[in-house]
């Protein structure tokens, strides 16, 4: 066993496990908690696999933002059906979906990438036949990887983000107005 | 070391993932399991570009959590105004478009 | 000032890491967590003293010289005091939130330059003045920060108390406001450094200027909303004593908040000390000092480190000296709609700038006309009156509800407070004859809003 396998292999236990604690437990809160865990432990995977760039990019996006803007929410809409589990009409359609998914995604990928090696230690070639100048991975190949041959993905992305935001802005505007009108009409309730 | 093992562990999580949206019924517990499932993509991904050597799997998960940061902003905001307009947010109870 | 595109020599460059051996590393470990504590209990002292010394008092001069070990002996203090878990406290979490707020403030060190490479006393060994360095470096130190708002986060949420989950509301907005605008700030460093590791930005100033000069505006935003990260005065919003009692921390006693203290300090020295990594040149001597040969060499570095650190530290107390709490909805409008537009702004301008210089279709002096002009304009605009908004129609002056929307309110322009009620006790309300029949019968909005 080299090292990167134990770490691999403590990782996905660590994953698995706070990824089935995060659809299992009855509190919301610790929901977002197992999956900060969850997504850290992701972002460990992708350092054994040396995508550095991409997993302090998790590590910042979404546990440092995404989670908290979830907790926040949580917050927020702090009701008495926050505690209320699983729909139990639900879960016979959802072991046979989950059963089916996992079957179909296992066979595939493991008939599909069987035998394939994954060198974690030597340099392999930069996209294009470039020279090689660093590991695979880090800031400067990533972001050459994005400002030359994914520059349009790039720029639709922030239009995106852009409309995103718009859109939140939006939503969150209308329906504090409606509030307003609300409260106006009913008076304090 | 083996690419499979990433692979299934990618698999798992995406199947815990979808296993949380069919089941849970809070809105925003939704959501993370929505989160897991684009992670497990996200694994795959970066699986794939070591697989190749290239660099492609590593942009395309950056780009995937570039849209899931938009999609929790939009989402959030129609869950918090869902909850305003309701005092709920399970998803059950948000079965009719208006109001 | 001509500054190369990327390729730097670093001195102390990515490949002299992840040479040491095991010893090295947990002694340079061990180093920092004692640097980090004793910094702590040092600064803590130090802001009590010139916070007295601006109010004209003189502040802890009692225990060791100059009142040296005062904090020392707060800790022991603490220490001792009973530990509380509310009743209606999340246990676990309550436990886990002070650990989950003082361990990333002492991990994002692994990455912080505090020197060159040196020679380990009594010993062969050289190793650079650093943990470890991380081609990321910058990125790691945003990302480690920002899982510390969980501790605060979650120690409101866990204590089950309204003050404590207001405090840490207010903090996860703020921090994550602020952080988009602290990330940005970076943005303009990095593309003159060409990298985003520490040492490798030390060294591209060493190389052409410390960046606080030609990314002044940088600076400033950064300066800013460190403050705002690090929730000190006047941004202290999650803890506001005046409105929340202790914010996130009410709750809290002992040495969980003992341990709530010390990732704040620990905080504040570790945002000081990335201001002075990215703008004030790291750990090389500033200028009068740098004539001579060997302030960049050995130990000294560290002393030219701490002393800038010391210098944003100061910074930090002056402006809690000075400056009074600023309401939440004017802090999150500066950093929304102030902040983060201007650092947008501000990158997009030295983007171009830097393919101008990185093309060489521009000379300097044109670029510097150019942007004296840009500078020109600026501040002329700044003294075109602001047309003033219209006055907002005034609402139509109707009853005066106290209670309107469930919460008391003060009146609006217009509205007549209503005349005090008479209050009269209980027992002797039967006899006396009724003053004012309105007031009493009527059910009042307390009530309407209780039903």
């Amino acid at each position: 066993m080299t090292p990167e396998l134990v770490v691999f292999w403590l990782l996905s236990v660590l994953t698995v496990a706070s990824a089935v604690m995060v659809v299992s437990t009855p509190h919301v809160v610790h929901a977002a908690l197992w999956l900060v865990v969850t997504l850290g432990a992701v972002a460990g995977c992708f350092l054994v696999l040396t995508a550095e760039f991409v997993a302090w990019v998790q590590v910042l996006i979404y546990v440092g933002a995404v989670v908290v803007l979830l907790l926040f929410a949580l917050m927020l809409t702090r009701s008495p059906a926050s505690t209320t589990g699983a729909t139990s009409r639900n879960r016979p359609v959802a072991a046979f979906a989950g059963f089916s998914t996992f079957g179909v995604l296992a066979v595939v990928l493991t008939s599909g990438f069987r035998g394939i090696v994954l060198d974690l230690d030597s340099q392999p070639d930069q996209l294009g036949g470039a020279a090689p100048p660093e590991r695979i991975g880090d800031t400067r190949s990533v972001g050459e990887a994005i400002f030359t041959h994914w520059v349009l993905a790039f720029e639709v992305l922030s239009v995106i983000l852009l409309a995103a935001l718009i859109g939140a802005i939006v939503v969150s505007g209308r329906v504090r107005d409606r509030d307003r009108q609300e409260a106006a009409a009913g008076g304090g309730s | 070391m083996d690419a499979t093992p990433f692979l299934t562990l990618s698999a798992l999580l995406f199947t815990i993932g979808a296993v949380g949206v069919l089941v849970r019924r809070n809105a925003i517990v939704v959501f993370m399991c929505v989160e897991l499932m684009l992670n497990a993509t996200n694994l795959a991904l970066v699986t794939f570009a070591r697989v190749h050597g290239q660099l492609d799997g590593q942009v395309a998960a950056f780009f995937v959590m570039v849209v899931a940061a938009a999609e929790v902003v939009v989402g959030l905001a129609i869950i918090v105004s869902i909850f305003r307009a309701r005092r709920s947010i399970s998803v059950d109870d948000a079965s009719l478009l208006k109001y | 000032m001509n500054y190369p595109s990327v390729h730097l020599a670093a001195e102390p460059s990515l490949d002299a890491f992840g040479t040491d051996n095991g010893w090295v590393i947990a002694l340079k470990a061990l180093l920092v967590f004692v640097f980090l504590v004793v910094f702590t209990l040092f600064n803590i002292w130090f802001e009590r003293r010139v916070v007295a010394r601006m109010q004209h008092r003189i502040g802890p001069n009692v225990n060791g010289p100059f009142g040296l070990l005062q904090s020392l002996a707060d800790g022991v203090k603490l220490a001792l005091k009973e530990d509380i878990i509310p009743k209606s406290a999340d246990k676990v979490v309550y436990v886990v939130a002070p650990a989950l707020s003082v361990i990333p403030a002492f991990i994002a060190w692994a990455v912080i330059p505090l020197g060159p490479v040196v020679t380990i006393p009594f010993t062969d060994i050289r190793t650079p003045l650093q943990l470890t360095d991380l081609p990321v470096g910058v990125l790691y130190i945003l990302a480690v920060t920002s899982i510390g708002v969980y501790g605060i986060v979650l120690a409101g949420w866990s204590s089950g108390s309204t003050y404590a989950l207001l405090g840490s509301l207010r903090s996860s907005a703020q921090v994550i406001s602020y952080e988009v605008a602290m990330g940005l700030s970076f943005v303009t460093v990095f593309m003159y450094a060409g990298t985003m590791s520490m040492s490798g930005i030390v060294e591209a100033q060493a190389q052409n200027v410390w960046f606080i000069l030609p990314l002044l505006p940088s600076f400033v935003i950064y300066a800013i909303s460190m403050v705002g990260e690090t929730n000190r005065a006047p941004f202290d919003l999650a803890e506001a004593e005046g409105e929340l009692v202790g914010g996130f921390h009410t709750e809290y006693s002992s040495l969980k908040f003992a341990l709530f203290f010390l990732a704040e300090y620990i905080n504040l020295v570790t945002v000081s000390a990335l201001a002075a990594t990215l703008f004030l040149g790291g750990w090389r001597a500033p200028y009068p000092l740098s004539l001579w040969d060997g302030a960049n060499e050995g130990y000294w570095p560290v002393l030219w480190f701490v002393g800038k650190c010391l210098a944003f530290i100061f910074f930090f107390i002056w402006l809690r000296g000075t400056l009074p709490r600023m309401r939440y909805d004017q802090f999150m409008k500066l950093g929304w709609k102030v902040l983060i537009p201007v650092s947008l702004v501000w990158i997009f301008g030295v983007s171009i700038v830097r393919v101008i210089q990185n093309e060489g279709g521009v000379d300097q002096q044109t670029l510097l006309i150019i942007a004296g002009v840009i500078v020109a304009l600026l501040l002329a605009s700044a003294f075109i009156p602001e047309k003033k908004p219209a006055d907002e129609p005034a609402e139509p002056a109707g009853d005066f509800d106290a209670f309107a929307g469930g919460y008391p309110v003060p009146p609006m322009p217009g509205q007549r407070l209503p005349d005090p009620v008479v209050t009269v006790p209980a027992d002797a309300s039967q006899d006396q004859p009724r003053s004012d029949a309105r007031d009493l019968d009527a059910p009042t909005n307390e009530e309407q809003s209780r039903g």
